[in-house]
């Protein structure tokens, strides 16, 4: 799995992932009510010359934002249909500065040092009956899922072009549901052996 | 929430974002028009697992996303996702599979392929649009009709979807009755 993180001594490496996501969190807002094109072209900058700063293989990854070129067209293009190009340019530059500054806080934090972040916000469900840390090991668990169901998608995909010489698709998913609960019954076993779904708040 | 029931929750997190990782499938229905299967999952969510696990599922997968994990379609994550314009879609999946839960419930006694298609049609599509398009005005300040608009491309690949999603689930409850969780008494 290709990992969003980028592992680096950076300056922005060594920033506290509380501070980074409390920054994301007031540009975000400082960023609404204001629609001029010089701020808006300003974020856009600052995005640019954050993933400029932290190295070449930061800057790279401004190529994650394509996919969106055809989708931002469209929405500048239904602003300028209305009548109001200008309004459009800076929303679609405002999506773009954020999205560019997310990205630089998801390139520059690990996923346990989000967690350590967001675990008192989940405190919360602990009066559902729910422990942090079992959310912490639900999140493990899909992290680990993901390549072995592939490998199991896979699997039925070998096998049904072995029958048929096509690729499976769609035809696929209801044998994947089948076998995917398999496996739930026999990962909450195992589960269940090894003393449950962690009760306690603390780690 | 007891052991099964989470390990189920991480489970349906999981089969979303493989059905991202997917090649597009092609479906004949359409023409064979490739379509990404990963919106599906939201539906599937839902009907397989019932309101409260389905919803439960999605909020995790977001979790998992907000944390820097690549797990939607064509390896997108981490915290930009958030501040996309699609982002209303993405905070949507976790009503509709809420909503696909409990209309699957609600006619739990009706056979599965009726029930499971009004369910993903209602969750997957009805609610889930709600959302994206709120969301959708809401991040490039366009009129709620112009963002209607401009969902409306999405509307013919999700129709297909919430066919599979019944297609699926009437094939899962004639197969393993069982895995059909939202019916289990």
């Amino acid at each position: 799995m290709i990992a969003l993180y980028l592992p680096g001594p950076s300056w922005a490496h060594r920033l506290p992932a509380a501070f980074k996501l409390g920054v994301l969190a007031a540009v975000s807002l400082l960023a609404v009510p204001f629609s001029g094109l010089a701020p808006m072209a300003g974020l856009v900058a600052a995005g640019l010359a954050v993933h400029a700063a932290l190295g070449r293989q930061a800057w790279r990854r401004v190529a994650l934002l394509r996919p969106l070129v055809p989708l931002l067209a469209i929405l500048f293009g239904l602003h300028w249909w209305n009548g109001d190009p200008g309004l459009g340019a800076s929303a679609v530059l405002r999506l773009i500065g954020m999205m560019l500054l997310a990205n630089a806080l998801t390139m520059t934090t690990r996923m346990d040092q989000m967690m350590d972040v967001i675990e008192p916000l989940l405190r919360p469900l602990g009066w559902l009956g729910l422990s942090p840390r079992a959310v912490a090991l639900a999140v493990a668990m899909v992290i680990r899922f993901v390549p072995l169901l592939f490998g199991l998608w896979e699997a039925l995909n070998e096998a049904h072009k072995a029958r048929t010489g096509r690729r499976g698709g769609w035809r696929l998913l209801a044998p994947f549901c089948i076998q995917t609960l398999r496996l739930s019954h026999h990962t909450a076993e195992a589960l269940a052996a090894r003393g449950g779904t962690p009760k306690g708040a603390r780690r | 929430m007891n052991d099964r029931s989470l390990v189920q929750v991480a489970l349906y997190a999981a089969i979303f974002a493989v059905l991202g990782l997917l090649p597009k499938f092609d479906i004949p229905l359409a023409g064979g028009v490739p379509i990404t299967a990963q919106s599906m999952g939201a539906m599937l969510a839902g009907v397989m697992l019932g309101p409260v696990r389905g919803a439960a599922a999605m909020l995790l997968l977001l979790l998992v996303v907000a944390l820097g994990a690549p797990l939607l379609a064509g390896g997108r994550g981490g915290l930009a996702v958030f501040y996309g314009p699609s982002v209303g879609f993405i905070v949507g999946w976790v009503a509709a599979a809420f909503v696909a839960g409990a209309v699957m419930r609600a006619l739990r006694t009706q056979p599965v392929f009726p029930a499971a298609l009004l369910a993903a049609v209602l969750g997957g599509i009805v609610v889930l649009y709600a959302f994206g398009i709120a969301g959708l005005a809401m991040m490039t300040k366009l009129s709620v009709l112009d963002a209607a608009k401009a969902s409306l491309i999405f509307l013919p690949g999700d129709t297909i979807k919430a066919v599979l999603v019944a297609l699926v689930a009437q094939t899962v409850a004639r197969g393993f009755p069982e895995a059909l969780l939202s019916r289990a008494p």
